[in-house]
């Protein structure tokens, strides 16, 4: 059962939305400058030469020069070019592409350019068929002949005024001179080419499914609405471009050296090399880290969070310092915004009762105001309803907890304990070998059971006794030890 | 996390108590409000309609006036805090080097044009769907098949991979956003298991998961974007602005962020606040439909991709576009964007077959890459970003590294 919302569509092909096509037809302009455009040349052919016939070397050698582009973007260009129609091949007319050499090719006729305002109507591809059919019988290709027996049924009831019409064009052809007759036969079919392409070829045309809205028509409704939220827009409070473009480049400047395309990735890319340490030593929960994750903490407060193996260290630290009931009260809350609907009203009632009722067991610091709000909005309680007590505890978190972490012994402990793997120096053989051991990693469903399983166990055994809960988190893991990191 | 933390007491716009607020950034709108009026609401309350009523009753031209009139005054605003351009800060930083990035591996398999593809956040499997409705799962390092689902409809333009791993979003021509949840039996069947979580009015055009496997954000060419409980298919926030098809979103990467930015075909990019389903920022400087947007690994900003050709950076906290990437040569429009892990580099997949990459900062185009047969549908950087996976109208899918 498919629901179309595309209009039916019988091989009208008509696009409003090219807007490639005026940035090609400004091209094709400077191409054809009799002073600085593409040189031509004339085509001999048996008995005729027809002028204005470019080799494809030169297109190719004056995009180039024009865009201050290498050759083989020239080419890309040039071929985008010939498939939208714009140049036609003389030779070889159905593989819409430059070649590189001197095959030639012609300027489309800007009566046969593509255009946005109409569409390509199946009238005038039967008419075209019938036209060829009439001069020369069997010259139809197959898939032509398909094309026109499909169009014969369709069109069945203006047949007569179709077949007119070919003899019309037909007997007006017979009255050109020879080369007219021959440029135009040229240009008539590589339209078409382009326009109802072969089957199995890419169509430049080929566009898509259409879009709801006609980027042509009025703008009518909401205004009104546009003009409230301008109105706020306004009033809006913004930064000085210097300090938030100033921040953009900071941010790229600290992860440079995390970011693999810029810096090697130790002990090397996986899909450079095949190998897959790099994966392993940077598993979600791996017992060790490696240097530049631990590094990596240290650049925002969220880092560390979003990392779970961060989360964890940190999560250590705030056991010792006795203020877990923080991290747990985020985590809480993030667990109720993201959650299912279903359970969400428990959810937010438990949160209340362990952290925010008083003499709660896990009673968290918040202000007055906070408190104030959050109580009244828990009534009637909807996922964002410990957004601000959440919003303060992060803060809370970000600005004390965050920095006496990075000066603690857990922190210093792990960074010195961190792995700062040696690169891969593989030989070309060894690349080989590893390409053909490439292995299939554990599925994420299998490593969930796991996860969820070992929480089951967690939350058994009761979260009282610190030493039991730290020797508890310094054994997980230990399940994925690492490969040895240097392979030679 | 928005920037502006501040406590302030300030009027609401809807029934004018003074109101104390956390964040600057959100609407003006009291805390009170009770969240269940908004799920079946279709269009947000607007407080001022009563004394709007007078201005509605006049000529199209006279409000269009009054609109442009506002319009520049924004952009008068937004002018007075820009003392610098991007590119003038960038002077000072680094050139970058030669690249070379080569196709690692080419997954064949799709029998039609491939329209989307998602990563799975174990940096190896990916989800692709396409043209005549297969869903297929690999793991791009083996480029073994893993799982596959035939949806009922052709035009699966949009999937997602759960954040757990386990399971898969995917929607198009039906109107719908299903999820399966992906098994490890062979033989069995994940359609059976489908779950139907979102409904449009027309075809969806982009899903993502939350932070979570339970929620699910979607738009569509109906001109909305939705927020979806999936256990229960639920509706929990509709977000309305655009005036024309939606085609394109992305969630912000902070961690307690609540915002996310849609592309539409009234060229414009939103920014909306999942709370409140309000839109707190748009900006309106491509000529054409966005395809693509994605943010900034930082949050701050967030680029879009154009049929214009042209990919654009948006600055959030400026509040104005700060950088267009675009070049002569490149007539052809951008279906899809995404950034490398330090934001330092742009790519973009292009209708002309070709991948540009950009230096963000500098402005310049760094290389261009060759390899797919036909339109590049889809683009996007592995989660801890080793390589790129692109899907194009070939059929075929390729790892960038």
């Amino acid at each position: 059962m498919t629901i179309r919302n595309a209009i039916r569509d019988h091989g009208q092909r008509y696009r409003p939305r090219m807007a490639c096509l005026k940035k090609a037809e400004k091209v094709l302009l400077e191409m054809q400058d009799p002073k600085t455009g593409v040189k031509s040349q004339p085509q001999r052919l048996v008995i005729t030469t027809i002028p204005h016939a470019i080799s494809g070397e030169d297109i190719i050698a004056w995009l180039a020069d024009r865009f201050q582009i290498d050759s083989q973007e020239a080419r890309n260009l040039g071929s985008m070019l010939v498939a939208l129609g714009y140049i036609y091949p003389l030779q070889d007319h159905k593989r819409l592409v430059i070649k590189p050499d001197a095959s030639l090719y012609r300027f489309q006729t800007p009566y046969f350019w593509p255009t946005q305002q109409w569409p390509v109507e199946d009238t005038d591809y039967a008419i075209y068929l019938a036209k060829r059919n009439i001069r020369k019988k069997g010259i139809l290709e197959l898939h032509e002949q398909e094309q026109y027996n499909r169009l014969h049924k369709w069109m069945n009831h203006k047949w007569d005024f179709i077949v007119m019409q070919a003899k019309e064009q037909y007997r007006a052809a017979k009255e050109r001179k020879k080369p007219d007759r021959v440029v135009f036969d040229c240009q008539e079919r590589a339209y078409w080419v382009v326009h109802r392409p072969p089957p199995g070829t890419v169509s430049a045309m080929d566009y898509g499914l259409e879009r709801r809205i006609d980027p042509n028509a009025d703008e009518v409704t909401g205004e009104s609405l546009h003009m409230i939220f301008t109105q706020q827009s306004i009033m809006r409070p913004r930064v000085k471009s210097s300090v938030s473009i100033g921040a953009l480049v900071k941010y790229c400047a600290t992860y440079n050296s995390h970011d693999p395309f810029l810096s090697k990735c130790l002990p090397s890319n996986p899909w450079l090399t095949d190998d897959v340490t790099y994966w392993t030593l940077n598993m979600p929960n791996v017992e060790i880290p490696t240097k530049m994750r631990v590094e990596r903490w240290t650049f925002s407060f969220r880092e560390l969070l979003s990392d779970p193996r961060g989360r964890d260290d940190f999560r250590l630290f705030l056991k010792k310092e006795f203020s877990g009931e923080n991290l747990a009260f985020w985590e809480g809350c993030e667990d109720l915004k993201w959650g299912t609907a279903a359970t969400m009203r428990e959810k937010a009632e438990h949160i209340y009762k362990t952290f925010l009722a008083r003499g709660a067991p896990r009673w968290i610091n918040i202000d007055g105001k906070t408190m104030e709000i959050t109580v009244k909005g828990l009534k009637h309680p909807h996922r964002y309803v410990l957004e601000a007590a959440q919003t303060h505890i992060y803060m809370l978190m970000k600005k004390d907890s965050f920095g006496r972490y990075m000066k603690s012994p857990v922190f210093k402990d792990t960074l010195k304990k961190a792995i700062a793997p040696e690169e891969h120096k593989f030989t070309d053989a060894q690349l080989e070998q590893n390409a053909k051991n490439r292995r299939p990693s554990l599925s994420p469903i299998i490593l969930r059971q796991q996860e969820l399983e070992q929480k089951a166990k967690m939350a058994a055994s009761a979260p009282v006794d610190i030493t039991q809960v730290m020797s508890k988190l310094s054994k997980q893991g230990k399940e994925v030890a690492p490969r040895p990191p240097s392979k030679n | 996390m928005c920037q502006h933390v501040e406590s302030t007491e300030i009027n609401c716009l809807l029934c004018k108590n003074v109101r104390l607020l956390i964040c600057l950034c959100s609407p003006f709108r009291c805390r009170s409000l009770p969240a269940q009026r908004k799920i079946y609401m279709r269009s947000p309350p607007i407080p001022e309609m009563a004394t709007q009523e007078v201005q509605l009753n006049e000529t199209l031209a006279h409000l269009k006036t009054e609109s442009e009139t506002l319009k520049s005054k924004l952009e008068e605003e937004r002018a007075k805090l820009h003392d610098v351009e991007l590119h003038q800060v960038a002077e000072k930083v680094e050139g970058l080097g030669q690249f070379v990035m080569k196709t690692r591996r080419t997954l064949k398999g799709h029998g039609n044009k491939v329209l989307c593809m998602d990563w799975c956040k174990d940096k190896r499997r990916i989800v692709s769907s396409s043209q005549d409705g297969k869903v297929i799962v690999w793991d791009a390092f083996t480029t073994n098949k893993e799982h596959a689902v035939t949806m009922p409809c052709t035009w699966v333009m949009a999937c997602a991979y759960a954040p757990s791993g386990c399971a898969v979003a995917c929607g198009g021509l039906d109107n719908k956003c299903s999820v399966y949840p992906l098994s490890l039996d062979k033989n069995e069947n994940l359609a059976a298991k489908k779950k139907s979580v979102a409904m449009h009015t027309n075809y969806l055009s982009a899903c993502s998961f939350t932070n979570s496997d339970m929620q699910i954000l979607t738009s569509s060419g109906d001109g909305t974007c939705a927020l979806w409980d999936v256990e229960s298919g639920q509706l929990l926030q509709s977000f309305h602005g655009h005036a024309a098809d939606v085609l394109c979103l992305d969630l912000a990467p902070s961690e307690t962020g609540n915002t996310f930015v849609s592309g539409g075909c009234d060229k414009k990019a939103n920014v909306w606040d999942m709370r409140s389903g309000q839109c707190i920022q748009s900006f309106e400087t491509h000529e054409s439909d966005i395809n693509s947007v994605r943010y900034y690994p930082s949050g701050d900003a967030f680029a879009s991709g154009s049929d214009d050709a042209t990919c654009r950076l948006y600055d959030l906290r400026a509040d104005r576009e700060v950088a267009i990437y675009s070049k002569e040569s490149i007539i052809f429009g951008v279906s899809s964007v995404d950034f490398s892990l330090s934001g330092r580099l742009l790519f973009g997949g292009y209708n002309d077959y070709t991948i540009n990459v950009w230096d963000v900062l500098k402005g310049t185009r760094v290389s261009i890459l060759f390899g797919h047969e036909n339109r590049v549908s889809t683009l996007r950087v592995s989660p801890d970003g080793t390589a790129f996976c692109t899907g194009s109208w070939d059929h075929t899918l390729r790892i960038w590294a």
